[in-house]
């Protein structure tokens, strides 16, 4: 397995990325390369030439950011694993990594490039929608955010134009006493999601007072489960979680495959959604 | 003195394999070394109309382009090497390279030699092939069906054969029978996957007209017959060498084209080649394994005495008959349909099939999983369908241990067993009573707990070359050895067979020690390598200890009696009165009148003072050809829970009580359990081979085919009994495939068993969650299984 | 167009000359006669390519080499010291955690950086660390043995250096 040939640069600023994407002639960029290099081994993918922002500081870290937290999109996956900050507020991104490709993978893997690769199948995409993750772009010719839940657009589609870098995720606060819950159902072979589900349940008392409900796996892209709305107001009963998960995959165009015929998919992503709501229901009355 | 045998010592092939400095095929380097890449098929089954090879040719660092119409009279086509009899078996021809016709994705149509690995890759895209598609068939039931698309021009109905097998009288059995029960039984495709792809290097020279091969090989003596075969070239200038090889599993034995196609680059260039495989071309162009469609029955008392059996198979053999593809789904699998149980009526035919679909060939266990587990399926089937527990229903058709030998109605001589001995050891293991109580109390909770039992037995030890040539196998089933003992006492061990991760560089090195009073450290055995190592026919079939190990001990045995006979001269002691006593020859009587081993090999290899007619030196080559197969057997069983909302098979436990006689060394005995029940794991619950309606390989990389992960498996608990076999002087028999027989039919019974409340009898495996799931929809949908 | 490309490979100071699309299996194996490294698949799957990248278990063959420009990386062969096997060589060894030994020296790369991470690794643990290195002979249950024995093995060390 051999890439086609292509040129390489090793960017030593932001800025050098930029100006490498600013002159749209398919320049790719590289960050971990665990999207990117499997895909160029079967040239499936032939770029002319990389950008390798692998070696940017400026794109690394985590950091406290208005008692939520900033992700550099540099930032591997096991860094997220290890920060005590996301532990501490949002552990639904330890819980989700820890089932993200296995141990050499986390290591070289990077939360940029996953997001950016946008996988049908992809944990992250999901846990970024029901946390309401706002991503930071920039290009040459400036910066912009976009919510997460505008940014999946469709398989390996998002709404980063060819010039963008994706160099940032802003995490907003949890909201207080909330519970956050990542649950998926593996493809054997892959260990990408046949159906994953992130919850965010936030109560006030006993009522829950929001909910958040993302899937990934299900469809071409990971989105916003609407129905979960109706948890509000509710106590959580497990018939309200039930009337929730059931329209997990409503509406949505449910993917099929040798692994899971689109039937049994639709029944995964309704089961998923169950039991992440009811562990983030269980998590937030703590 | 402690023996050797029976103790687990630590492997002596492991010191280099754990530090890097093991050499594997593509690990070779030689000074100008070249590399060679092969252009596939993408299509299952179409028409080359040309292949213009003009733009490749010229690209940079190229050296040659072969096409199929390039090579086709140059080489003989890939032979078949097993053409069992009275079958009506049809082999057309197997091109190295396709030229009229390409039968499957991943046939070879094109090969690139460049200065570079990249070079000979990047030039592959520069070939262009005008290809005219045809319909495609990969089913093997399918492909049999009157209309299916036709492979071959003189295989009618793409019917490679029709092998019967019978005994007594299973009509009669049938209708006279009490109960009767059925099943149609998919054994699905597999991929070997052997962790190191295959690869070839090649080096022809010129000057001496001798071809050395390196490569990926189970038996480098039958691919130095099958090179020197299809390259035309004296067997006595082809040197086969299979280094260290990574895995074989079967998917070694054949004799490839790729590999043959480097041999020929390198006679045409004069200069070695590299041909190495990625693991999505392993995956299309590597044989695959199974690929049964089976209907099968059973029938028998109320009593639960078993009466008959019955199958109907079709048995896939992808688009070309490979190495030993005919014998797999006959020889090796219609024998077995007895299993552990004296089933006086069985009748068997077995439709071997091409289809536009990779090769099918031996896989581990190779036709005798398939067996034991349709045998295994239908006595479960039985016995529920008369409302007897399965264990009782096997004890009471087992073949008893006082039977032995015993003939079963297939013909085949089971040589030794004690059924009911493993059988008993697992259940204590388990604490039978206990988990029926557990899973009474479960099912009451809405919780599906279930046990599987296989009680296997299978044919190994491959076997009496009287035999092979009967069944039409292109070869002898014996083995060999030259023990060598050089002056200083240190000992080499050249052997036919050639292991590669079973360890008897250790387990042979054990017998010998023992015969010499030695440490194991003294000894060294040697394989792989055609050229130092005496003719024998490799590693495969569970044969290499219970054929290749006793050719050892029979030939370090003459090396003795000839030390034997030196040291009564030595002595002066009449022959009758030497023993051997605490690792040294001692005459009877005068215990400080002695010689060690080491002491006579010196004066053998110096020959100073030999006996009269004595020759010099002191090593012996022999050859053992079993009289017999042997035949392993024991108890696997397996309890699992299954969660009836998604679907997911939890295991619980895995027992594994094996019987392979006197055990050479019990660590390594157990590790291959482990690995062998884990393959087995893999079949039942998530190995599968894909292909769509235009024959395209779904699961082409290791994305797609589920290899089982050390987090999807369970621990296995390993027991074991000792029956010896009367077939060779050690008593061993074959361990190696034993585990992949049982496991897969015992997981499903237990699957099966777990499942059974909601009227489900049968699911096909692999049983991944979505099968489950829906088998459980259908049944509650029906208000019964399928 | 090939390239200088300068890592340190166990210690030592190698430059190959390389084209960027070189991937660091290919060099390390090729370039720089380290077959120790080995590659079994072609989607990041079976971990047989696992080296140490900078401390880090990674998988060599998604990994360009120009990526690992200035990075420190051991191999299997470096893992051994003044010709002492690593307790994790040891361990494997001794529990027989090998057949073929083709996916070992990946195996016990990835175990290298389980252990630096996690010194008391439960049975689950070392199964969910290792689901990134295919065996198919063992059956893993040699493999996870090996890596419990070398943990013990380690933590009965590293006490008695802090003494000494």
């Amino acid at each position: 397995m051999i890439p086609q040939t292509f040129d390489y640069v090793r960017a030593r600023t932001i800025g050098d990325a930029l100006k490498a994407l600013a002159a749209k002639d398919g320049t790719k960029v590289i960050a971990g390369g665990h999207s990117l290099i499997p895909i160029m081994k079967f040239r499936m993918a032939q770029p002319t030439k990389l950008v390798d922002i692998g070696h940017l500081a400026e794109l690394r870290g985590i950091a406290e950011a208005r008692r939520g937290a900033k992700i550099g999109a540099g930032t591997t996956y096991r860094e997220l694993m290890e920060s005590a900050l996301l532990t501490e507020r949002f552990p639904i991104i330890a819980e989700c990594t820890a089932g993200i490709g296995d141990l050499q993978v986390r290591n070289k893997g990077t939360i940029g490039g996953g997001l950016a690769h946008a996988d049908p199948a992809a944990d992250m995409p999901a846990v970024m929608l029901a946390l309401d993750a706002q991503l930071v772009l920039r290009s040459k010719k400036g910066k912009r955010t976009v919510a997460a839940r505008a940014f999946f657009q469709g398989a390996f589609t998002t709404a980063m134009a060819e010039d963008e870098l994706l160099v940032e995720i802003v995490l907003p606060p949890p909201p207080r006493n909330a519970g956050l819950a990542y649950v998926s159902f593996e493809q054997a072979a892959s260990g990408y999601a046949l159906a994953g589900a992130a919850a965010v349940v936030k109560r006030s008392r006993a009522t829950v007072a929001a909910c958040a409900l993302a899937m990934t796996g299900v469809a071409d892209h990971a989105y916003l489960v609407k129905a979960a709305e109706q948890l509000v107001g509710t106590k959580g009963e497990p018939e309200a979680v039930l009337k929730v998960a059931a329209e997990a995959a409503a509406g949505v165009d449910v993917l099929g495959d040798i692994h899971a015929p689109a039937e049994y998919r639709r029944h995964l992503a309704a089961v998923a959604a169950r039991q992440a709501l009811g562990k983030a229901l269980e998590r937030s009355k703590k | 003195m402690p023996t050797l045998f029976g103790s687990g010592i630590k492997r002596r092939e492991d010191p280099r394999l754990i530090t890097g400095q093991a050499t594997y095929t593509d690990d070779v380097k030689l000074p100008g070394l070249v590399y060679a890449a092969v252009l596939r098929s993408p299509y299952a089954h179409a028409k080359v109309r040309k292949v213009d090879v003009k733009a490749a040719k010229a690209a940079p660092g190229v050296l040659a382009v072969y096409t199929g119409a390039d090579i086709k009279d140059r080489v003989v086509p890939v032979p078949c090497a097993w053409n069992v009899p009275n079958c009506d078996l049809k082999v057309p021809p197997h091109p190295l390279l396709a030229h009229e016709k390409v039968r499957y994705v991943g046939d070879g149509v094109a090969l690139v030699v460049a200065e570079s690995r990249a070079a000979a890759r990047d030039a592959l895209d520069l070939i262009e092939v005008d290809y005219e598609p045809l319909k495609a068939v990969t089913d093997p039931e399918a492909a049999a069906k009157p209309g299916a698309p036709q492979l071959h021009a003189d295989v009618p109905n793409n019917l490679a054969f029709t092998w019967v097998v019978a005994g007594g009288n299973a009509d009669e059995a049938f209708a006279k029978a009490e109960v009767k029960v059925a099943l149609r039984i998919v054994q699905q495709r597999l991929l070997p996957t052997a962790m190191e792809p295959r690869a070839a290097v090649a080096s022809y020279n010129r000057g001496t007209g001798q071809l050395t091969l390196w490569v990926t090989s189970q038996n480098p003596h039958i691919h130095r017959f099958l090179c020197s075969v299809m390259l035309k070239l004296p067997e006595h200038r082809v040197r086969v060498i299979a280094p260290e090889v990574g895995g074989g599993f079967g998917s070694k034995i054949p004799c490839y084209a790729d590999e043959v196609l480097a041999c020929l680059a390198s006679m045409d260039l004069n200069r070695p080649v590299k041909w190495t495989e990625d693991r999505s071309e392993n995956y299309q162009a590597t044989i695959h394994g199974r690929d049964h469609v089976e209907y099968v029955e059973m029938c028998g008392d109320r009593d639960g005495t078993i009466t008959g059996l019955k199958t109907k198979v079709y048995a896939g053999l992808g688009a070309y008959a490979s190495t030993a593809a005919p014998g797999v789904p006959t020889i090796l699998h219609g024998l077995m349909y007895s299993g552990a149980y004296t089933i006086p009526n069985i009748h068997g035919t077995v439709h071997g099939v091409y289809a536009t679909a990779t090769p099918v060939d031996a896989y581990r266990g190779a036709g005798r999983p398939e067996a034991t587990f349709l045998v295994e399926r239908l006595v479960d089937t039985f016995a529920r369908e008369i409302g007897k527990d399965p264990i009782d229903v096997r004890r009471k058709n087992f073949i008893k241990k006082e039977q032995f030998p015993y003939t079963v109605a297939t013909g085949v001589a089971y040589d030794s067993g004690d059924y009911h001995g493993t059988l008993d050891k697992a259940l204590g293991m388990l604490d039978y009573q206990a988990f029926r109580a557990e899973q009474e109390k479960a099912r009451k909770q809405g919780r599906y707990l279930g046990l599987g039992i296989s009680t296997y037995t299978e044919i190994c030890g491959i076997g009496p070359s009287a035999v092979a040539g009967a069944v039409g196998f292109g070869g002898g089933l014996y083995d060999s050895a030259v023990v060598r003992v050089y002056p200083t006492g240190m000992v080499r061990v050249y052997i036919g067979t050639s292991p590669h991760g079973q360890g008897e560089e250790t387990t042979f090195a054990q017998i010998v020690a023992d015969e010499f009073g030695y440490p194991v450290e003294s000894v060294e055995i040697v394989h792989g390598d055609t050229e130092s190592t005496p003719q024998g026919w490799g590693t495969y079939g569970s044969r290499t200890t219970a054929v290749g190990g006793i050719a050892v001990v029979l030939a370090a045995r003459r090396v003795k009696e000839k030390a034997k006979k030196l040291v009564a001269h030595l002595l002066e002691a009449n022959e009758a009165d030497i023993e051997w006593k605490d690792g040294a020859f001692v005459v009877r009587g005068s215990p400080d009148k002695k010689k060690t081993f080491a002491e006579a090999a010196l004066m053998a290899n110096v020959a100073w003072n030999m006996p009269a007619g004595m020759e010099p030196g002191l090593e012996a080559t022999a050859f053992f050809d079993p009289t017999n197969f042997v035949y392993p057997f024991g108890a696997h069983l397996c309890t699992v829970e299954v969660d009836a909302e998604t679907g997911v098979v939890k295991i619980l436990r895995y027992i594994a009580v094996d019987d392979c006689g006197p055990q050479i060394n019990p660590m390594i005995v157990e590790g291959q359990v482990h690995g062998g029940v884990i393959q087995g794991i893999g079949e039942a619950l998530q190995e599968i081979a894909v292909y769509d309606a235009q024959g395209q390989l779904l699961t082409g990389t290791m994305m797609d085919y589920a290899v089982p992960r050390a987090s999807q498996m369970p621990r296995i608990e390993t027991g074991h009994t000792v029956t010896p076999t009367p077939v060779n002087p050690l008593g061993v028999k074959g361990i190696g495939e034993t585990g992949t027989i049982a496991s897969a039919a015992a997981v499903v019974n237990a699957v099966v068993d777990a499942l059974s409340p909601l009227g489900i009898t049968h699911i096909d495996k692999p049983l991944t969650p979505a099968r489950v799931w829906a088998a459980i929809q259908h049944a509650k949908g029906n208000g019964g299984g399928r | 167009m090939t390239r200088p490309v300068t890592l340190r490979v166990n210690g030592a100071t190698r430059t190959a000359h390389v084209e960027p699309r070189a991937l660091l299996a290919h060099v390390l194996r090729d370039d720089l006669d380290l077959t120790g490294t080995h590659i079994g698949c072609d989607t990041s799957q079976c971990g047989a390519c696992t080296v140490l990248v900078d401390g880090r278990a990674v998988k060599s063959c998604t990994m360009l080499a120009v990526q690992a420009e200035g990075s420190e990386i051991t191999t299997i062969e470096g893992l051994a010291k003044n010709g002492d096997l690593h307790a994790l060589q040891n361990a494997f060894w001794e529990k027989h955690g090998l057949q073929c030994g083709f996916c070992t020296p990946g195996m016990i790369m990835t175990a290298v950086d389980l252990l630096a991470q996690n010194a008391s690794p439960s049975e689950a643990e070392i199964r969910h660390a290792i689901e990134g290195n295919y065996c198919r002979c063992t059956g893993y249950q040699n493999i996870v043995a090996a890596i419990q024995s070398a943990a013990t093995t380690l933590r009965g060390a590293a006490p008695a250096r802090a003494a000494s």
